[in-house]
């Protein structure tokens, strides 16, 4: 418990501030749960694993503020305690997964397509960009279109941009009841197609995955709204509902078990099934596909994005090539442009999402 | 430097005569957007009928590095496509077409041209509709939404414009044609689209957006109550949402704009209430039912002397047309009015407008407040008269210090409106040097020459040193770099 609240910005505004001065290179950790993402980390650790604690939670105000290093699951317990949730449901991957880790990486679970992503509820961060200076960008308030939107733009750059401080995020009411209904029997086709038809209804959906030809559909609200949704969908009731969800959240389905190299698949939600040789589990109403396969990495790049995707090389594979889609030479020079902006000596996480970023 | 006819010549052969205005009398309707109290004739307006011809403009633009303003449908309220006096206009309004609908998927792409309402209008047949409702929805557009990253009353449950869509097309201050976003639900590399989302068009020329779509939702049902005092109706908003419940809409208003709102709507409000609510709750029938049931228990609980549930669709859209109607309402108690765009901390709202009640009598203008309580964002109207000398001048500086008290309990001088012209001196009370100086670098990464709409959204450091904000930042002072003057 010692450890539960402890403020080391200054310690870690130095270390960045030397680096830029020696020009070495750093490598962000905290709880270390995503160091198989992405491509492979080099440079001296950077530990913000110390930087620690719930520094504001305001239940009336569905805002709360936590160090970066903050383990996820003391703040999934400290929101519970008022029946309040991370609406984006993130995956942990790990006992230690930390707030910053998975706001950097922008990771959302079954929740994402029906409430929106762990970039959409990120309301402000404190952080430091690479000269090693303290910046603060966002705020603690909903609504904020003061600056261009910096915050936002550190979910999901990989600690490429800046080393996050504290972030600020919009949390949400836990939904009282649920409901997993199960349709068995369902090509990937169907599955598609009836996942987005119901998206389209007044449906309290939350959840959606296809695997197997199994079609499990998670629905959450006010018992009386669960009631008359069982009363109208068809499907079986499926007990223990949970264990299926937070099993494909921390990839352990059995599906992830193969040894073949994994894919994430990102898709227009109604898009069609690439034409790519391997297995598929298809969740977030077709918008997150994973696929198990030995096919060509340029094979199956091209195949998705013809279709309006990208592929994210998630496990297994050579982590020194290509892990993220490549970019287009006009977005790849704005990517260029900005590292120079935040990051003029290339020094935070180089090479961890793209080579020469 | 190219002189104004040479730039016409060549513009016209670029594109048809009717799409470039030079002359005085044409250029006078693009002077000034909804923040009219600022006014500039631009050099030149066009208003190309193509995404092509917009590169091509931005390629002979750059090519004589003339500044650019781009412009949707004008209903800005902070003077953010207020014209450059030797730049070019970008008026997107003739791009105007909706490309397609995708039902199933629940997405539409459309032209920048196209009005936020028409949106929600062309897929109802669907049972679909975008959310993000800003006020001015009947007339302002999606391209100046993107730009703006507008809200509207329902932001607490549905989000604004960047949680709403998947994709823009932007043409680069180069004339390149760049895809931000995809329509996947998210894309490879950094997020650009959170970054052009609300850039003012410092970054870019949006040209398509690939937006969001959700079902209508089954039921929508509204509560109003009338409260004795401010701070008992804040505590009541605080009361709902902790009791895990997330109204669609939940709007206050203060004793003035109630009695205006009433004058002019006739909504049925209670004149002696000293505040109301109207919370608005959605989704299935069910939901609302039971929600709606414990909405009016907590709003009596709070001591609210009235709870009136609308008893049907039309009484609803009555109490609602008040709330709606509040900004031209209080427009006919003076000859002027200044809409303010602060957000705060909710649990802060008893202290600012105790601060603000301080300020009017300070300055000696009476103000109106409207509040989307549900997320924060603050609408204090201040009224005056623009033809009485010095006036316009006081009101200024009281709605400065109305955004700076904002900035003091940790809010932000901008909800919804952005920042543009008007609050470009506030900007140096939210952000220190390091911060502004960041944003500058963002900047230089899409435009290099400062080209789009130069002057707008981010001061620089020596406007800050001159307006002599002292931002404290982390206890250190600011612009320590700049001399005083």
């Amino acid at each position: 418990m010692a450890l539960n609240e402890q403020d080391i910005s200054a310690a870690l505004q130095q270390q960045v501030a030397l680096a830029y001065a020696d020009k070495t290179p750093l490598n962000i950790c905290a709880g270390n749960t995503k160091a198989f993402y992405g491509r492979t980390a080099t440079g001296n650790v950077l530990d913000v694993s110390g930087h620690v604690g719930i520094v504001s939670y305001e239940p009336t105000e569905l805002v709360l503020t936590a160090r970066a290093g903050t383990p996820l699951s003391d703040i999934e317990s400290a929101l519970a305690a008022h029946g309040q949730m991370l609406a984006f449901e993130p995956p942990h991957w790990g006992a230690s997964a930390t707030i910053g880790g998975t706001i950097a990486c922008n990771l959302s679970g079954p929740r994402r397509v029906y409430t929106g992503s762990a970039r959409d509820f990120l309301l402000g961060c404190h952080m430091i960009n690479g000269k090693g200076e303290l910046l603060h960008f966002g705020g603690e308030v909903m609504k904020n279109v003061a600056g261009y939107d910096a915050a936002r733009l550190m979910a999901g750059a990989m600690g490429t941009l800046g080393v996050l401080l504290d972030v600020s995020l919009k949390v949400l009411p836990m939904p009282q009841h649920k409901l997993t209904l199960l349709r068995s029997g369902l090509s990937a086709a169907d599955a598609l197609t009836l996942m987005n038809r119901l998206a389209g209804q007044s449906l309290p959906l939350s959840a959606s995955a296809w695997i197997d030809g199994n079609l499990y559909l998670r629905f959450s609200g006010a018992a009386s709204t669960i009631a008359s949704v069982q009363h109208s969908q068809q499907g079986e009731v499926l007990e223990n509902d949970e264990d299926i969800w937070t099993a494909i959240r921390e990839l352990q389905h059995p599906f992830f078990a193969s040894k073949q190299p994994l894919w994430r698949v990102a898709m227009p939600q109604v898009a069609a099934q690439p034409d790519v040789a391997g297995d598929w589990l298809i969740e977030w109403g077709g918008a997150q596909r994973w696929l198990r396969s030995d096919a060509a990495a340029g094979d199956i790049r091209a195949q998705v994005s013809a279709l309006g995707g990208h592929a994210t090389l998630f496990h297994g594979g050579d982590r020194a090539g290509a892990m993220f889609q490549p970019l287009t030479a006009g977005i790849w020079q704005l990517h260029q442009r900005l590292k120079q902006a935040f990051d003029p000596a290339g020094i935070l996480n180089p090479g961890r999402m793209y080579e020469n970023l | 430097m190219i002189s104004k006819a040479e730039l016409v010549t060549q513009l016209l052969a670029l594109l048809p005569r009717d799409c470039v205005l030079f002359e005085t009398e044409d250029l006078s309707p693009y002077e000034c957007d909804g923040l009219s109290a600022y006014r500039q004739l631009p050099w030149v307006t066009v208003l190309p009928n193509t995404v092509e011809q917009v590169q091509a403009v931005m390629r002979l633009c750059h090519q004589y590095q003339l500044p650019v303003v781009a412009r949707g449908a004008g209903t800005g309220l902070s003077g953010g496509a207020l014209p450059h006096p030797n730049g070019v206009l970008l008026s997107l309004a003739k791009l105007k077409s909706i490309l397609s609908i995708d039902p199933l998927g629940r997405t539409a792409r459309v032209q920048p041209g196209v009005r936020n309402l028409a949106i929600s209008q062309a897929v109802a047949a669907h049972g679909l509709y975008y959310a993000p409702d800003p006020s001015s929805q009947i007339a302002c557009t999606i391209g100046g939404n993107v730009a703006e990253n507008s809200g509207g009353v329902h932001c607490l449950k549905y989000g604004l414009t960047i949680h709403n869509i998947l994709q823009v097309k932007l043409v680069t201050v180069t004339g390149e044609l760049l895809i931000i976003g995809s329509e996947a639900f998210d894309s490879a590399g950094y997020d650009l689209l959170a970054l052009v989302t609300g850039s003012e068009g410092m970054l870019g020329i949006i040209v398509e957006v690939t937006v969001r779509l959700l079902p209508v939702p089954e039921q929508a049902q509204v509560v109003l109550a009338a409260f004795s005092d401010v701070e008992k109706a804040a505590a009541a908003v605080g009361n709902i949402i902790a009791a895990g419940i997330i109204p669609a809409g939940l709007e206050m208003m203060d004793k003035l704009a109630i009695n205006a709102a009433e004058d002019y709507a006739h909504a049925g409000y209670p004149r002696d209430a000293e505040a109301i609510l109207l919370c608005e709750l959605d989704g299935m029938h069910a939901d609302v039912i039971d929600q709606i049931a414990r909405v009016q228990i907590i709003l009596s609980q709070a001591g609210a002397t009235e709870v009136r549930l609308a008893a049907d669709e039309q009484s609803r859209a009555l109490l609602w047309k008040g709330r709606k109607s509040a900004f031209p309402a209080v427009g006919r108690l003076s000859p002027d009015y200044y809409c303010m765009d602060g957000t705060i901390p909710r649990r802060h709202l008893p202290l600012v407008l105790r601060r603000i009640a301080e300020l009017s009598q300070q300055y000696g203008l009476a103000v109106a407040n409207v509040f989307h309580a549900g997320d924060g964002n603050l609408h204090p109207l201040i009224l005056y008269d623009a033809n009485k000398p010095g006036e316009l001048e006081r009101v200024e500086a009281f709605g400065g210090k109305i955004l700076e008290f904002c900035v003091e309990v940790g809010g932000s001088i901008t909800g919804e409106h952005g920042v543009g012209m008007e609050k470009i001196n506030q900007m140096c009370v939210q952000f220190d040097a390091l911060e502004l100086t960041q944003f500058h670098a963002i900047k230089h990464a899409f435009d290099p020459q400062g080209l789009l709409n130069p002057g707008k959204a981010v001061p620089t450091l020596h406007r800050c040193a001159e307006f002599g904000a002292m931002h404290v930042h982390h206890g250190k002072a600011p612009f320590p770099e700049l001399e005083r003057f």
